[in-house]
Formats: structure tokens, C-alpha cells, sequence
């Protein structure tokens, strides 16, 4: 860990900020947890108190986007402070999108629930547990300026793809199947985008936690027109 | 010379690429002590042409003597003593053969005090350096001394006032001044040491848009106190430490990504 900054309301600025992101992403964490788990369990009022759980992620964003701001024009940060600010600025919009994501979950697992079973979760559950998982490991890795840990699941985002595929084909093959099992049908497969997307998302927290521990930016590595 | 003043410059973006410019100074090995007391532990860095070079560090780390020792006033000082080479456009400025007062006209200098000559009025004080090196017929003075008002941007605020004393300037005016009087030898760089600590931040913000004009034209290195005005107003960025360079690097990189802890450490305020 770096030394202490000379000015100590600036340090505990720093600190507030570095609370608040972690604060915001175990709510999320839990919220994805919950989404999934309503679905499995059919439990459609976990569902209803996880959407209502999203008004609290949303006040935690617009709280640390002020707080940023207010550091920016206060204390003009350089250098590694620069880089973990504006980082900070642009993932608590991504966890705010990953909260909306699950709140898209638990309402298509309201729907799902109120009509008998299609078939399994297992693969939806896997996905939720890796996303979960990636989410966890960027809010540490952007705790601990870990570019390692961020890069590593950078990598797991394979995964999550393959899952969504599999899903999908299965889905198409049971809708073909039985036209009965279409609205269904549509509900899981959008779920499993649902959770796709997070993974997206989690993916961009790797690669800002990899540019603020490293000053390097990775994203779009290689597919960018010389500027 | 009037055509030269009026003439309108076009803004630029705030940071110019370093590396198509020439090195104006090639600094080695460069030692500078008072008695006993070595201030620079042996300086190796190129300060490129026509580009701002600011230079940052905490107090007592070398970087006032640094540039004093580029235009050799740091051997004013009695007991100063400095050793290494400083070429300027290739030549050894602590060559035998070279005269420190032409070498001062060359490489001018601009200091933290505002310190216009108190007596004298505003055009005197612009073409005082001339008139220390020789003759100078009126319309040549009154030439001059527009020239170099315009230059520093000063003109418009002074034209209907030239014989008043520069005295009654306000501070920024002054320091603005004292910038037209270092314009009028015609140098090639300007030094300029904290040339805004005294100022405003108006008055402040005027002299760093004058900076960025006069370096179409001028090399110029500036030691300063500010991070955040090294940040906004100059291309290149050398951090001293103790009587070492650090690190030198484009300003934008230094401040958002610098290379060495010791940096890092200082310009977010971590630093002791």
C-alpha cells in the first residue's frame, strides 16, 4: 500500500470512495444471488424485495459520482489518485447497470414463476455463479489495484458466452419442439442474456481496474484504427 | 520588428509533440554547489526548442539553481562553484571564450517578484537591458518597447501610459513587464522562476496563455512551486529530488502515468 496522503481529509475522501464502491458491489453481488435464487426457488417474493433492494444501488451511484466530482474539483488528483477516480466515476455506472440487469432477472423470473416449470436451470445457474463471480473478483481486484486478478476474468467472459449458447440452442430446440413453450421459451433465453450481459459489464470493471493499477488500457487491445 | 509584434498567432493545443523538436540545451553531468554544500548531484537532460519545460520538486531540491546555472548565474553567487557541461545549440555555455552578459541576452530570465526598475517608467523599463549594452536612439527605444509589450501582451493596457512609473503596475502587470524587458534583447529562451507565485489567478492565467504564445518562438523553462500549473501549462515535465532528476517526460504522461515511485509519490501528495 501506498503512503498515507499528507492531507488527511483527502485521504479519508479517498477511503469513503474506495468504501462506497465495494459497499455497492456486494449489493450487487447480492442481488444477483437473489435473482437467480428467486428463479430456482420460485420464490417470486424474494424476487419483489430484490427489485425494491435496486433504489438503494442507485443512491449509492449518484452519491459516489458526487463524491468524485467533489474530490475532482477540490483536490485536482495526479497521477495513481487521478486514475482511481475517474476509474471509480466509470464503475459505478457499470454496477449500476449490473443492478438494473438483475431487477430484468427477478421480472422475468416473476413471470416464469407463475407458469409450471419448462425444464432445469442448471446452466442459468452456472452463469450466475460465474458473473457473480467475476463481479466479486473485479471489486477486489479494483480494492487492491490487481491487475492479475482483473485480467483473469477478463478471461472467465469465454465461459459465460459458451453458457449463454448452450442455453440458447437448448431453448430453440424445446420452442420448436412445442409452440406451447414459446413465451417461456423467451422469458429463459432473455434471462440468460440478462446474465450475459453482466458478464460484459463485469468484464469492463477488469479492464478499468487493469488500466488504474497499470496505466495501460486494454480495451479493444489491437482492434482500434491508428489514431 | 512591428510586423513581427502584430502579428497573430493561432492557438495551439495545449500540449506539442516533443519529439520533432531539436534539443535547445544538452545538459551533462552537471554538479552545482555553494561552499560545500553540492545542490546538484550531476544533471544529465535535454530541454527541447520552442517547447515549455517545466520543472517540479520540493523546496531545497536544486531546481532554481538548475536553471540559474543554464544562463551561469549561479556563479554570481560568491562561493558558488559548478562543473558538467550545458550546451546551448551545441556550444558550451561555461566555454572560455564566451561572454556570461552576451550569454545572459540569449537566455533571459524572469523572476518569482515582480521587480520592474521602481524609478523608471514603463518604456524604460522594457529597453533597460539595451541601454545597458549601448547606444539606443529614441524612435528605436519606442519601437522596441512596443514590440516587446505586445509580445507579452501587455501593449493594450500600457500604450496610453508609457512614461509612468512601472511601479504602479499591478502585480501581474509587472510580472508581464518584467517579461517584455527579458523580450527586448531579443533572446532565445527564457527562465522563468515562479514567475506566478506572487500573482493572482487571473494575472496567472494570463502569463500561462502568454507562455503558450511565446513558445512558438522561444524556449522556455519554468521552475514552479504549482503542480497543477506545470500540469495545465507546459509540454515537458522534469521532477528534482534531492539534487537529481528523477524523471523527465511529456507532461501529460508524468501526471497521469509516471514511471519512477518517487514521482508518484510526490505529485499526489504523498510525499515525507
Amino acid at each position: 500500500m501506498a503512503l498515507n496522503h499528507s492531507n488527511r481529509e483527502y485521504e479519508a475522501e479517498l477511503l469513503k470512495l474506495r468504501h462506497d464502491i465495494l459497499e455497492m458491489g456486494g449489493r450487487i453481488e447480492e442481488m444477483i444471488r437473489d435473482a437467480v435464487r428467486s428463479l430456482i426457488e420460485r420464490d417470486s417474493d424474494l424476487a419483489r424485495r430484490t427489485i425494491a433492494a435496486d433504489n438503494h444501488v442507485n443512491r449509492l451511484e449518484i452519491d459516489t459520482d458526487e463524491l468524485c466530482l467533489r474530490i475532482l474539483a477540490r483536490r485536482q488528483p495526479m497521477a495513481s489518485d487521478l486514475r482511481f477516480i475517474s476509474i471509480a466515476f466509470k464503475m459505478v455506472t457499470d454496477l449500476e447497470r449490473i443492478g438494473d440487469l438483475a431487477v430484468n432477472v427477478c421480472e422475468r423470473a416473476i413471470d416464469l414463476n407463475a407458469q409450471p416449470e419448462l425444464k432445469p436451470y442448471e446452466d442459468t445457474q452456472r452463469m450466475a455463479d460465474i458473473v457473480r463471480e467475476m463481479v466479486s473478483a473485479a471489486i477486489e481486484a479494483f480494492i487492491n489495484g490487481d491487475a492479475e486478478r482483473a485480467a483473469a476474468i477478463i478471461e472467465r467472459d469465454d465461459e459465460v458466452d459458451e453458457l449463454y449458447h448452450t442455453i440458447f440452442r437448448d431453448i430453440l430446440s424445446l420452442m420448436l419442439e412445442d409452440t406451447n413453450v414459446v413465451e417461456r421459451g423467451i422469458h429463459i433465453q432473455s434471462t440468460a442474456k440478462f446474465l450475459e450481459r453482466i458478464g460484459d459489464h463485469a468484464t469492463n470493471l477488469a479492464e478499468q481496474v487493469i488500466f488504474m493499477a497499470k496505466g495501460r488500457d486494454v480495451r479493444h487491445e489491437g482492434k482500434l484504427p491508428k489514431g | 520588428m512591428a510586423q513581427r509584434a502584430l502579428m497573430v498567432v493561432p492557438s495551439e493545443p495545449a500540449q506539442k509533440p516533443l519529439s520533432d523538436s531539436p534539443a535547445k540545451f544538452e545538459v551533462s553531468g552537471l554538479v552545482a554547489s555553494f561552499g560545500d554544500n553540492e545542490v546538484l548531484h550531476g544533471i544529465d537532460m535535454v530541454i527541447p526548442k520552442c517547447r515549455i519545460t517545466a520543472i517540479i520538486g520540493p523546496s531545497g531540491c536544486g531546481k532554481s539553481t538548475f536553471i540559474r546555472c543554464l544562463n551561469r548565474m549561479h556563479e554570481l553567487t560568491p562561493s558558488a562553484r559548478v562543473s558538467g557541461s550545458v550546451l546551448l545549440d551545441g556550444e558550451d555555455v561555461y566555454g572560455r571564450r564566451v561572454d556570461p552578459v552576451l550569454l545572459r541576452r540569449r537566455v533571459g530570465m524572469v523572476f518569482q517578484k515582480p521587480n520592474p526598475f521602481p524609478t523608471m517608467s514603463i518604456r524604460d523599463n522594457v529597453v533597460a537591458g539595451l541601454r545597458l549594452t549601448g547606444g539606443l536612439d529614441r524612435s528605436r527605444a519606442d519601437e522596441i518597447a512596443e514590440s516587446a509589450l505586445q509580445q507579452a501582451a501587455l501593449w493594450d493596457e500600457v500604450k496610453d501610459r508609457l512614461d509612468a512609473p512601472g511601479a504602479g503596475l499591478s502585480g501581474g502587470q509587472q510580472q508581464r513587464l518584467c517579461i517584455a524587458r527579458a523580450l527586448a534583447v531579443e533572446p532565445d529562451v527564457i527562465l522563468l522562476d515562479e514567475p506566478c507565485s506572487a500573482l493572482d489567478p487571473i494575472s496567472t492565467a494570463r502569463i500561462e496563455d502568454l507562455l503558450t504564445v511565446l513558445r512558438e518562438r522561444y524556449t522556455i523553462v519554468m521552475v514552479t512551486h504549482n503542480m497543477q500549473q506545470a500540469a495545465r501549462a507546459s509540454d515537458l515535465t522534469a521532477f528534482f529530488l534531492t539534487g537529481e532528476l528523477v524523471e523527465l517526460g511529456p507532461t501529460a504522461k508524468l501526471f497521469t502515468r509516471p514511471q519512477d515511485k518517487r514521482t508518484e509519490d510526490y505529485i499526489t501528495g504523498r510525499f515525507g
